[in-house]
């Protein structure tokens, strides 16, 4: 039994004894004649996190969830109700409140079918048993051990494991259903170093939907803890940062996550749909210099950010976005694409049952340019080089941006010097694309560590780019 | 939602549970919650949620080993699974002499009763018809208001139940009712979101319709055709809605948690001078209707009203059990965080403050993350407005503000008495000597 969907069945409808026939009654109370769409979301997930923390196994949780998310749309109206109650005459009265929002109408009767199945991208696997629990401990502590032993000034380490696998699957008003069995892990080293009663501290880790395993290939963990301890190291020789206007060089991969608030979020369906982004209005106009190609891929196998059918049951797509500068399309869920007259392009993601779906990000990237990254630094006269980051924020309407800088140096004619503390980039997302001058031919990814809220969700996606110049940003710092 | 008393007797089933399968001692936190949220847009409803949310937490000891499980799902078989998981897990993670539950003589045997409980029998149409009254006052303020995301209530009401292996078992209903508003402003090509809330225990209590539109729409006005500044260092002036996020700022570096890591700027602080001598900050935890009032903290130990900071000086660090006993010292009941905090107010309003400043800067929203809780670095993203001559001249946005925590509480010179803002956090305007700021 491979099929996502009969194993989808036997977790999530089986224990409760929910056949067709009951999906069928289910969803003929939630419909009604004036309604648009309508869908069941059932989900059954598991989680495990570890924390090591000054050098013992602090504490492990384990995380039990699982319910259903009755939708019921009708124009751009939406009503909707949940219940971790999977049981027939609970999912029959959260499906009369969810109804509640559209006038009572017909029954219709429909058939239920499996949607084709998508190869999936990710195996199936539980990645929660992919490692004994005495292995996993042990990684932890060769991560601490080995962080220590990176440098005398380590002071303090902390090690974070998670391992989740969620289990889902969704039937539309057409009797449509799709399932998706999805894996995903992480792990986090953060260290703090102290050197002459200065301390920094510092972080690194990855992640994919894949199993525990993927920390011991290629000692992917111990190199988490070797990096957050160089980044410590660096940032205790970091000065202050000069603020101002400046010409600031980004790194491949991480610092990706530029694209994900300057235009990302302003090219979510509902923002666009509603009027309320700063590139409603604007496909087919020059929003970013002709170097400019970005893209949000959900089709990347294994990656933090991918999947293979979106929470609305759509399989992912590798859209378009910006190319060569133009604005080409936005990122879809079903009800945007439908109110818009457009396409969903499986971008419908919501963090849990409890949550309402919503047009979101899933891998987004800068395809890669001509230039090498060190012919780009030489150019720079005087600027900074930014590497690493902390968390970022848009204001979708305005098109501000900022974000917080993790690692970053100072760029003096052509060369990279000392290390800067504290900078915080902010910019305008329709502008600063435009004042991309040299792009790197080193595109990279980010490791897999990527969280990203809107409306209180979080969801995990992935950001890329490679070496880029950007004329002008506002660097923020203490030094004038 | 099930009722303090069928939650109580699910919580002595599972500690009696992990009992069974062998833990020396075990603690368990449930909390169910049933309301309503409704959200209107340009005057239609857009979507009408029924939530319905649920928790268990639970954790176990082995001698000084600890597990931890939570689910969602309070049926027998997934508490027995959750029981099970926390026991395997027992075995995994180290001893450690810290662990184990609060002190049975901190616990909270007797706890006053703080009024948090107020339903509000309210049907959908009137739900509806708040909502909309509040977009439409938003819509009607101002000719400029050119879209909107919405008006949403929601409404809350839910219990929460503690209990551990050394005999205690408490447990409370609440309540929480919410109205805010988003909307846009647009002049030419310039277009400006803002909003406005109000959040409280008793329906009774909630800010009305009408002046939470009307804010939601005047504070998206007033950023419209905002420019940047040039890179300049002046006195800045934090509207007190955003100088409470400089208040988090200064528990999140009390928390015994950061002191014993050692990842705090303000590392063996205690007894030192870090503000004027005219500040204050207290938590009381028992204000009646508060909205993060509690009479025992997640550990069961009782909260009680404290100075944080006197005279300036640094009174208490903010403690559970486990921090406590890694600093050899009592917890001071904060197991969960801290609990209505509130600081002294000096005798200007805001616009005396603008006054008085002359020239600077006042901020009204700040942006990303910038705050390094290890060195005090402080740099983040911010819109406002400029003053000159004591009063406002222009909106200000693209820029950023930087300086060290430490140094910016030093260099206060006053905190206003507009302190009427929604939250569980009392606070004025706070007025900044000097900062950094980025801009052109």
């Amino acid at each position: 039994m491979s099929n996502p969907l009969d194993l989808a069945r036997e977790t999530l409808l089986s224990p409760v004894g929910i056949d067709d026939g009951k999906l069928q009654h289910i969803m003929s109370r939630l419909m009604s004649s004036r309604l648009d769409a309508a869908d069941l979301f059932f989900q059954y997930s598991r989680q495990e996190s570890w924390v090591l923390d000054d050098g013992i196994i602090r504490e492990g949780s384990f995380n039990l969830e699982q319910g259903a998310g009755l939708r019921a749309i009708s124009g751009d109206k939406t009503g909707f109700a949940y219940t971790e109650d999977l049981h027939l005459e609970n999912l029959l009265e959260a499906a009369s409140c969810a109804h509640a929002i559209t006038r009572a109408g017909e029954n219709q009767s429909l058939a239920v079918t499996g949607e084709k199945p998508q190869q999936p991208l990710y195996p199936a696997a539980n990645p929660l048993q992919s490692l004994p629990d005495e292995d996993k401990i042990q990684l932890m502590k060769k991560l601490d051990e080995t962080a220590r032993a990176a440098d005398p000034r380590v002071r303090q380490v902390s090690v974070n494991l998670v391992a989740s696998h969620d289990t889902i699957l969704i039937m539309d008003n057409e009797g449509r259903l799709a399932a998706d069995l999805r894996p995903l892990v992480l792990c986090y080293v953060n260290v703090i170093v102290e050197q002459d009663g200065r301390r920094e501290q510092a972080g690194s880790g990855g992640g994919c939907r894949g199993s525990l395993d993927y920390f011991l290939q290629q000692e992917r963990g111990l190199g988490y803890a070797r990096e957050a301890v160089r980044q410590a190291l660096v940032n205790l020789e970091a000065v202050d940062t000069p603020a101002g206007a400046m010409t600031v060089v980004l790194g491949s991969g991480w610092p990706g996550i530029l694209l994900h608030e300057a235009v990302g979020h302003g090219l979510e369906g509902d923002f666009n749909r509603k009027g309320l982004s700063a590139f409603a209005g604007r496909i087919g106009e020059k929003v970013a210099s002709s170097l400019c190609t970005v893209v949000d891929d959900g089709t990347l196998p294994g990656r933090r950010g991918s999947l293979t059918v979106d929470d609305e049951g759509t399989p992912t797509s590798n859209t378009m976005l910006i190319e060569n500068g133009v604005l080409k399309g936005y990122m879809q869920d079903k009800l945007n694409a439908r109110l818009m007259g457009m396409q969903p392009t499986g971008n419908g993601r919501r963090e849990s049952y409890a949550c309402l779906p919503l047009p979101r990000m899933t891998n987004t990237y800068m395809l890669p340019g001509q230039q090498e990254p060190e012919e780009i630094i030489r150019s720079v006269k005087k600027g900074l080089y930014a590497v690493n980051f902390a968390g970022g924020q848009v204001d979708i309407t305005s098109g501000k941006f900022v974000f917080s800088l993790s690692e970053a140096y100072l760029i003096e004619d052509g060369r990279i010097t000392a290390p800067v503390k504290g900078a915080t980039l902010i910019g305008n997302g329709p502008e600063v694309l435009t004042r991309v001058s040299m792009l790197g031919n080193d595109l990279a990814l980010d490791q897999g560590v990527g969280t990203c809220g809107k409306d209180g969700q979080s969801v995990p996606v992935g950001v890329g780019q490679p070496t880029m110049k950007v004329d002008e940003i506002t660097v923020g710092g203490t030094a004038v | 939602m099930n009722s303090v008393e069928q939650l109580e007797s699910m919580v002595a089933d599972l500690l009696a549970e992990a009992r069974k399968q062998g833990a020396s001692a075990a603690d368990a936190a449930v909390s169910s919650s049933a309301g309503l949220s409704l959200t209107v847009r340009l005057g239609e409803v857009e979507t009408i949620e029924h939530t319905r949310d649920q928790g268990l937490g639970i954790s176990v000891y082995f001698g000084k080993r600890k597990g931890s499980a939570n689910t969602t799902d309070l049926k027998p078989a997934a508490l027995r699974e959750a029981v099970s998981k926390a026991c395997t897990i027992a075995r995994h993670t180290s001893e450690d002499d810290c662990a184990g539950l609060a002190d049975p003589r901190c616990l909270a045997n007797n706890y006053p009763e703080l009024n948090l409980y107020h339903p509000w029998d309210l049907d959908m149409e009137q739900a509806k018809a708040l909502a909309l009254e509040t977009e439409q006052a938003a819509r009607d303020y101002d000719s400029r208001i050119s879209n909107s995301e919405g008006a949403t209530l929601s409404t809350q009401t839910g219990s929460f139940i503690y209990g551990n292996s050394n005999g205690f078992v408490g447990g409370y209903p609440s309540s929480r009712h919410s109205l805010n508003c988003v909307v846009l402003a647009q002049d030419g090509d310039c277009m400006q979101r803002d909003y406005w809330y109000d959040s409280r225990r008793d329906w009774r209590d909630l800010k009305p319709a009408q002046t939470i539109g009307e804010k939601a729409a005047a504070n998206a006005v007033a950023k419209l055709n905002g420019r940047k500044l040039g890179t300049c260092q002046a006195p800045v002036i934090f509207r007190a809605d955003i100088a409470s996020h400089l208040l988090r700022s200064l528990t999140g570096a009390l928390r015994g948690h950061a002191q014993y890591r050692r990842s705090s700027f303000l590392l063996d602080s205690l007894e030192q001078q870090i503000f004027p001598d005219w500040v204050t900050v207290t938590e009381d935890p028992h204000i009646e209707k508060g909205l993060a009032s509690a009479p025992f903290d997640n550990e069961g130990v009782a909260t009680r009203p404290k100075a944080i900071i006197e005279q300036g000086i640094i009174q208490t660090y903010l403690l559970d059990s486990y921090s406590a006993c890694r600093l050899q010292m009592q917890t001071t009941g904060n197991a969960g965080g801290v609990r209505n905090l509130a600081v002294s107010s000096g005798d200007l309003n805001l616009e005396q403050m603008l006054r008085e400043m002359g020239t600077g800067l006042l901020v009204t929203e700040l942006m990303g993350q910038g705050v390094n809780g290890v060195t005090g670095d402080y740099s983040r993203g911010a819109a406002g407005f400029w003053v000159e001559n004591g009063e406002i001249q222009y909106p200000v946005e693209e820029i950023t503000i930087a300086g060290n925590l430490k140094e910016m509480y030093c260099d206060l010179v006053t905190i206003g008495n507009d302190t009427d803002i929604p939250g569980s956090i009392q606070t004025g305007s706070w007025w900044i000597r000097q900062m950094t700021i980025a801009g052109n």
